[in-house]
C-alpha cells in the first residue's frame, strides 16, 4: 500500500523494494534474558565483517568499553548495574559503611525470579546485559535519504550500506531515529551492521548469532522470531518475571517495527534505546502537503497582488 | 563459570530453562551472578566453612540419601581407636608433627578387628616416615586408583558404632553452623538456608545436583580438601556416578585435562601412573609391589607401566632388563614449578623450556619468577606472541627499578614461535575425560611450528648427535622408539600416529580396544592405558563427529571419552544394590538379569557380567576382588571415601584454616593455617602477617571472560583488547569511600612483595562482608596483564606470595593487601615505599632511606 511507504505496516517489505518473488524477511530476536555478556558476538562480527579496532579505552562503565554502535562496532553489549537494599541492616555490629543504602539510581524495584537478578546477601544486585544491533527497520529512514543508492533494501528485508557506492554525504547519520549508523572518521564513509548480507547470500547465518553461546541472539524469518518472543515474554511472565517486554516488534510502532528486535527486563531507556522511535521520513508527505500548500499559497498571494495592481 | 567458560555455560543455561535452579558462590558478582538465582558473596578462602555448614545441614537433619550412603561409601567403616579428630586437637588430626609439618596417617586407618599392636605398613602416602613422600606430592602420585587400604575395615551398616566413619563426620562437621557461616564467609544465615533447601531438595532417588567450579577454586593452601568438602557433600547426597550429578572441574584452558592425563606434571607418568622415586623404587617390582594385586583396576598397574615401558623403548624393552625400568627418570624431592624458581635463583638450576606459559605474568609471585628467569644459562620460549617471559630482561618491572640490569642479565632467550590450534591436528581433551579431534586448517605463519614437530625433530636431532655413543647415560635416548610417519615439506611428524602409539597396540601389531587387553608379560604396548581405545578398530575414534539428533542422549559416538568411551564414572552408583535404577527419571546402567550382564545409556563402569550380589571369594585380587555393589571400582575397597584413610597430607577430613595471609584470626579452631601447607622460604617470598592493619584488606584474582590467562592470547588481539583495555581492580562504594578511591581514578595496592597500580572500578558488585567481629573488605584483580601487547599494565600475580597445598603444590591465591588513592612511586621509590610497609608491619628492621640508597648507588 502506498500509503505505508513511509511509515505504518509493512508486510512485504523486499516485494515492495521491488524484488519479485524474495525469500522471507529474515531478522534477530535478541533475548536479554539469557544473555551473559561475554561479548561474544562483537568479536564475531569483527572478525568476520573485517570491522577495525574502535579505540583502547577504559569507560568506567562496567564492563561496558565499547560504549555505543557506531562506525567501528556493529554489536554492542550494554551491561546495565542496579542495586536496591532487600532488608534494613539491623546488625549492630555494622558500620556506618555497611549501614549506607546503596545510591537509588532510579531504576525499577526487582522482581522476584528475574533472569538477570539476584540477591547477593543484603542486597537485590541486578546486572543487566543486551547485545544492540542495527535494527533494520521496515522504514528505513537512512535508506530513504540516501541520495546515492549506497544504502539499499536487500531481497532478505535488510538495509545495508555499498561502501563502493556511498560518497560519505552522511545525511544516513542523522536519519537514523537509534543513533546506529555513522560515519568512519578517516574516510568519511558510512558503515553499519549488514546482518551478514554476505553470509545470508549462502544460506549461513551471521557471525553473531552463531557465535553466541546461549542463543541471547536468534536468527531466523521475522515472523517466526516474533512468533517465538511472545511465547517467551508469556512463559517470563507466568514465571513471575513481569518486567518482561518486547522492543522493536511492534509493525505499528514508529518505524514499522523492526528487523533485530529485543527481549527486555526494563524501560527501553535503561538500555540506552530511544523509547519510541519514530522514521525520520513518516512526516516527509505531509512536510510535502504542507510544503505545497504554503508554495500554492504564496503563489496565489503573488497573482492576488499582480491582479490587484491592474486595477 | 560464565566468566571464564562462557561456551560451557550454555549447557547451565540450558538447565535453567529447563528448571534448574543456579547457585553462584563466589566474592565477587560476575557474569554468572547476573543470570544465577542466588548469588552468595564469600570471603575469599572460607570455602570449607560454606561447604562444611552444608554437610552438617545434611548430617544433623537426615536429608542424607541413605541406602546410597551405606552401600556405597566408607560411611559404616569403624576407624581405629588411635584416630583422634581435629574436635580435640585444636584443629589438628592425630600424626602431626609439628618439626618437620607432616602427617603420619597411621592413626586415621580402618580398624580391621585385628590385633592393634601389630605394625601397620606404611601406605606409601605422605604419612611415610622418611619425609620424601610428603616432598613428592606422593599424595597425588598414588594415581587415579588412591592409595591401598591395608584392611577391610569393620562394618556397621546401622551407622551408629561411635568410631563409624558417619559419626565421626556428624561430629566433626557439627561445629561448621550457619551462624559460623555467617561469622567467617559474611554470608547471612538466611542466605545460607535458602542454598541449603535448593539442594538437598534437589538430591536424592529422583533429582541429582551438580557442582561446577573453575580451577580458582583449588587455588588455596588447602584447595585439595575444598574439593574434598565438595565430595562428602555430593557423595552425601548421592550425587556422583549419577546423571546430572557430580564434580565437575572447568579446566583452565583447553585441553589442560589432556595434559595432566599425558602429564606435564613433575611427579606423574601417563594415565597417572607414579613417577617413580629414586629411593623407594630401585626396580619395577618395588614400584608395583604397593598396587599388584589390590582390589579393583588399579591392581593391574603392572601391566599398565610395563605396556607403557614397551611403548618407550620396544625392542630394547625385556623382561630380562625389566622393560627398561631403570630409563626413567627418578623423583628425588619437590621438583615443582615454585621449587624450580627457588633453584634456579639459587643457581641450581640453569635451562628451562616454557611452552605455551607466561610465567612473567600467570604464576604467583612475578617477582621470583622474573628472578629465576635472569638467573638461568639458556631459555627456550615456545609461544604464539612474545610474551613477558620472553622480554622480561628488557621490560620486565625489575629493570625499572633498579632490581636488575639488562646489561647484567646472563639469560640466552630462544624464542621459537609456535603454531596455534588451527595450525595444527592433535586432540583436545575436556574436563569430561572427552577427547575431540581437531584438523589442521591453515599452515602456521613464517616459522612457526607445532609443538608436536618441536620434540620430534628436537629428539631426533638430540640422537643423531648422540648416535654412536657408547656411554650408559645415553642409553635411554637412544634405545627410545622415534619413528613416526612425516607429513609434507616441513617433515610434519603424524599426529594421528602418535595418537595410535598411545592407544597401544596388540602382539600383532594391530591397535587394542580397551585397557582390559594389556598384558604385564611385554606383549602389549600402550602410551597411556587409560587413553586404549581411542584408536579402536584402527579408526581415531576421536573425529567422530555425529550429531547428538542422530544419536541417544549421552551421545556416545561424539569423539571419544576414557577410559574406554565412558560418559560418566563410577555409573554403576546409578543403580542401587540390585542393580535397578534408583528411579526412572535418573536411570543410567542397569543390571540385565536375563542377559546377565550390565547394560543401560552409557558403557557401564563396572565388570560387565558381575551380577549386584556377588561376594568375592576370600583372598582375590585385582578385579576378581570387586563386590557386586562396589561401584568405586578404582579404590581398593570399592566403596567412595568420605574420610580418606590415607593418602592426604592434610588430615583425613576436610578442616578449615585461614588463608595464610588473612585479615582475622581463625574462629574454627586455635590452627590459623593449615599446618601442613608450604611456604617457600625466600626474601622475595615473605607473607604478610595475619591480622595486620597495616595490610587490613583481603584481595582475590580471577579472569575476565576478554582475557585468556596471562594475556598472550588476548592482550595482543585488537579486538579483544579493546573490550577490556586497562588493568583495573573492583572495590566497593564502601571501600572506595573509607580510602578515597574513585571510578576511573588510580589506586596502588601493596603487599610485602611488592606495589602495583591500577584503575578503579567502583561497583556494588563488590561487597563488602560483615563477620563476626567486623567488617571485610576485598578488592578484586583480573590477572591479565604485563608489559606487552596492545593493553599494559602491572601485573596482579606480582602481589601473591606463595604458599601451596601440601597435597598438589597448588599455590593460594588470596592474600591481605593495602590499597591507597594514587598512582604508585616509580623506579627505585617503588621498593622504599614497599619495605616503608614492610617495617611498619614489623616484618623486618629496615632503613627505608638505605634500601633507596644502595639502589641510586648502584651502577
Amino acid at each position: 500500500m502506498t500509503s505505508h511507504r513511509l511509515s505504518g505496516p509493512l508486510h512485504e517489505v523486499s516485494a515492495e523494494a521491488g524484488y519479485a518473488a524474495p525469500p522471507p524477511r529474515v531478522g534477530f530476536f535478541t533475548d536479554t534474558s539469557v544473555c551473559i555478556g561475554c561479548k561474544a558476538c562483537e568479536v564475531a562480527c569483527k572478525q568476520w565483517n573485517g570491522v577495525p579496532e574502535d579505540g583502547l579505552l577504559l569507560t568506567g562503565m562496567s564492563y561496558d568499553n565499547t560504549g555505543q554502535l557506531d562506525a567501528n562496532s556493529w554489536r554492542h553489549v550494554a551491561f546495565i548495574e542496579q542495586s536496591a537494599p532487600i532488608v534494613p541492616v539491623l546488625d549492630k555490629e555494622a558500620t556506618i559503611e555497611t549501614r549506607r543504602a546503596p545510591t537509588d539510581l532510579g531504576m525499577p524495584r526487582l522482581r522476584p525470579n528475574d533472569p538477570q537478578g539476584t540477591s547477593t546477601n543484603d542486597t537485590d544486585l541486578r546486572w543487566l546485559m543486551s547485545s544492540d544491533v542495527c535494527k533494520h527497520c521496515t522504514h528505513a529512514a537512512c535508506l530513504d535519504v540516501c541520495p546515492t543508492g549506497a544504502l539499499f533494501r536487500t531481497e532478505f528485508g535488510t538495509v545495508v550500506v555499498q561502501p563502493d557506492v556511498c560518497n560519505g554525504c552522511g545525511y544516513c547519520v542523522p536519519a537514523c531515529p537509534y543513533g546506529v549508523i555513522d560515519q568512519r572518521k578517516e574516510d568519511g564513509r558510512v558503515f553499519k551492521c549488514t546482518l551478514c548480507y554476505d553470509r545470508l547470500k549462502v544460506g549461513e547465518e551471521p557471525a553473531c548469532a552463531k557465535a553466541c553461546p546461549t542463543e541471547s541472539i536468534q536468527f531466523g524469518e521475522l515472523d517466526v522470531l516474533r512468533e517465538r518472543a511472545d511465547r517467551r515474554v508469556a512463559e517470563l511472565h507466568a514465571q513471575g518475571v513481569d518486567v518482561a517486554r518486547l522492543y522493536g516488534q511492534d509493525p505499528d510502532d514508529g518505524v514499522g517495527g523492526d528487523g533485530a528486535f529485543f527481549l527486555l527486563l526494563d524501560e527501553p531507556e535503561v538500555y540506552g534505546l530511544p523509547p519510541d522511535p519514530v522514521v525520520t521520513t513518516r512526516d516527509l508527505p505531509s512536510i510535502w502537503r504542507h510544503v505545497g500548500a504554503a508554495a500554492l499559497t504564496l503563489a496565489a498571494a503573488g497573482v492576488a497582488a499582480f491582479a490587484g495592481r491592474r486595477r | 563459570m560464565a566468566e571464564c567458560h562462557p561456551v560451557g555455560f550454555q549447557w547451565v543455561m540450558e538447565a535453567k530453562a529447563k528448571g534448574a535452579t543456579v547457585i553462584h558462590v563466589d566474592p565477587r558478582f560476575t557474569r554468572t551472578s547476573a543470570v544465577a538465582d542466588i548469588h552468595a558473596a564469600i570471603r575469599a578462602g572460607t570455602d570449607i566453612v560454606f561447604l562444611g555448614a552444608l554437610v552438617n545441614h545434611v548430617l544433623s537433619n537426615d536429608l542424607y540419601f541413605r541406602e546410597y550412603v551405606v552401600a556405597y561409601t566408607n560411611a559404616p567403616a569403624i576407624i581405629t581407636e588411635d584416630y583422634v579428630d581435629s574436635e580435640d586437637l585444636g584443629g589438628l588430626f592425630s600424626g602431626y608433627d609439628p618439626e618437620t609439618r607432616t602427617y603420619d596417617s597411621d592413626s586415621w586407618r580402618y580398624d580391621d578387628g585385628g590385633d592393634d599392636t601389630a605394625e601397620h605398613s606404611g601406605d606409601g602416602g605422605p604419612g611415610d616416615h622418611d619425609g620424601a613422600a610428603h616432598e613428592t606430592s606422593r599424595s597425588e602420585a598414588a594415581g587415579s586408583g588412591g592409595p591401598k587400604v591395608e584392611a577391610w575395615p569393620l562394618r556397621d551398616e546401622s551407622l551408629e558404632h561411635p568410631r563409624c566413619v558417619f559419626q565421626i563426620l556428624k561430629r566433626h562437621f557439627a561445629r561448621y553452623t550457619p551462624e559460623m557461616v555467617q561469622d567467617v564467609c559474611g554470608i547471612p544465615a538466611e542466605q545460607f538456608a535458602k542454598v541449603a533447601d535448593a539442594l538437598t531438595s534437589n538430591s536424592g532417588r529422583d533429582r541429582t545436583s551438580a557442582i561446577c567450579y573453575a580451577v580458582g577454586w583449588t587455588h588455596h593452601a588447602s584447595g585439595v580438601q575444598v574439593i574434598r568438602t565438595a565430595a562428602i557433600l555430593q557423595l552425601l547426597l548421592g550425587n556422583i556416578g549419577r546423571p546430572g550429578g557430580g564434580i565437575m572441574a572447568l579446566r583452565g584452558h583447553a585441553s589442560i585435562q589432556g595434559s595432566t592425563d599425558i602429564p606435564t606434571l613433575y611427579n606423574l607418568l601417563p594415565g597417572y601412573l607414579p613417577m617413580p622415586h629414586a629411593q623407594q623404587h630401585q626396580n619395577l617390582d618395588d614400584y608395583v609391589r604397593l598396587d599388584e594385586g589390590a582390589a579393583g583396576f588399579w591392581g593391574n598397574m603392572r601391566s599398565y607401566v610395563v605396556s607403557l615401558l614397551k611403548s618407550y623403548w620396544g625392542e630394547s624393552a625385556t623382561e630380562e632388563n625389566e622393560f627398561c625400568f631403570d630409563y626413567l627418570p627418578r623423583l628425588t624431592g619437590d621438583h615443582g614449578t615454585y621449587q624450580t624458581v627457588l633453584e634456579q635463583i639459587s643457581g641450581k638450576s640453569k635451562g628451562y623450556f616454557l611452552v605455551g606459559e607466561n610465567p612473567a605474568v600467570g604464576t604467583s609471585n612475578g617477582n621470583m619468577q622474573r628472578l629465576g628467569l635472569a638467573a638461568l644459562d639458556w631459555l627456550v620460549v615456545r609461544d604464539l606472541v612474545m610474551v613477558e617471559s620472553a622480554t622480561f630482561w628488557k621490560d620486565g618491572p625489575e629493570i625499572e627499578t633498579g632490581e636488575m640490569t639488562t646489561t647484567e642479565i646472563g639469560t640466552e632467550v630462544f624464542f621459537l614461535p609456535a603454531a596455534a590450534h588451527t595450525e595444527k591436528s592433535g586432540t583436545f581433551t575436556n574436563t569430561q575425560r572427552l577427547l575431540q579431534w581437531h584438523h589442521k586448517a591453515v599452515e602456521p605463519p613464517g616459522d612457526a611450528t607445532s609443538d608436536l614437530w618441536f620434540y620430534y625433530h628436537l629428539g631426533r636431532r638430540i640422537r643423531q648427535k648422540l648416535a654412536g655413543s657408547t656411554d650408559p647415560m645415553d642409553r635411554p635416548l637412544l634405545d627410545l622408539v622415534w619413528q613416526y610417519p612425516e607429513e609434507g615439506e616441513e617433515r610434519e611428524p603424524s599426529a594421528a600416529a602418535v595418537l595410535r602409539e598411545i592407544n597401544g597396540t596388540g602382539p600383532d601389531g594391530a591397535a587394542l580396544s580397551a585397557y582390559t587387553e594389556l598384558k604385564p608379560d611385554g606383549s602389549t604396548k600402550c602410551g597411556c592405558w587409560i587413553y586404549c581405545g581411542v584408536y579402536a578398530d584402527e579408526v581415531n575414534q576421536a573425529a567422530r563427529r555425529k550429531p547428538g539428533r542422530e544419536q541417544s542422549w549421552v551421545a556416545p559416538e561424539w569423539g571419544w571419552a576414557w577410559p574406554a568411551n565412558r560418559r560418566i564414572l563410577y555409573n554403576r552408583a546409578s543403580a542401587d544394590p540390585d542393580g535397578r535404577p534408583w528411579s526412572e527419571g535418573k536411570a543410567y546402567v542397569w543390571w540385565d538379569e536375563e542377559a546377565g550382564k550390565w547394560t543401560g545409556h552409557d558403557v557401564p563402569d563396572f565388570i560387565p557380567d558381575r551380577e549386584p550380589h556377588h561376594v568375592p571369594e576370600e583372598g582375590a585380587s585385582g578385579p576378581d576382588a570387586i563386590g557386586g555393589s562396589d561401584p568405586f571400582v578404582m579404590q581398593t575397597d570399592g566403596k567412595a571415601w568420605l574420610f580418606a584413610s590415607a593418602g592426604l597430607a592434610d588430615g583425613p577430613l576436610p578442616a578449615h584454616y585461614e588463608p595464610p595471609e588473612s585479615p582475622v584470626l581463625n574462629e574454627v579452631y586455635a590452627q590459623q593455617d593449615n599446618p601442613a601447607s608450604k611456604h617457600y622460604e625466600s626474601p622475595v617470598n615473605d607473607a604478610n602477617p595475619s591480622g595486620s592493619d597495616v595490610f587490613p584488606f583481603v584481595f582475590t584474582t580471577y579472569r575476565l571472560t576478554e582475557h585468556h590467562t596471562a594475556g598472550g592470547m588476548s592482550r595482543t588481539l585488537p579486538f579483544l583488547s579493546e573490550l577490556q583495555p586497562a588493568f583495573f581492580c573492583e572495590v566497593s562504594p564502601q571501600l572506595a569511600a573509607e580510602r578515597g578511591l574513585e571510578n576511573l581514578g588510580w589506586a596502588t595496592i601493596v603487599t610485602a612483595r611488592t606495589a602495583i597500580e591500577a584503575q578503579v572500578i567502583v561497583t556494588e558488585r563488590m561487597r563488602p562482608l560483615r563477620l563476626a567481629g567486623r567488617v571485610v573488605h576485598q578488592v578484586g584483580l583480573p590477572y591479565h596483564w604485563g608489559q606487552t601487547g596492545l593493553t599494559t599494565g602491572d601485573s596482579a600475580n606480582d602481589l601473591v606470595s606463595v604458599t601451596v597445598d601440601p597435597n598438589v603444590n597448588i599455590q593460594d591465591k588470596v592474600g591481605t593487601c593495602d590499597i591507597q588513592p594514587g598512582r604508585r612511586p616509580r623506579g627505585p621509590l617503588l621498593l622504599a615505599y614497599v619495605a616503608d610497609y614492610r617495617r611498619r608491619a614489623g616484618m623486618d628492621d629496615v632503613d627505608v632511606g638505605h634500601v633507596l640508597d644502595a639502589k641510586e648507588g648502584e651502577p
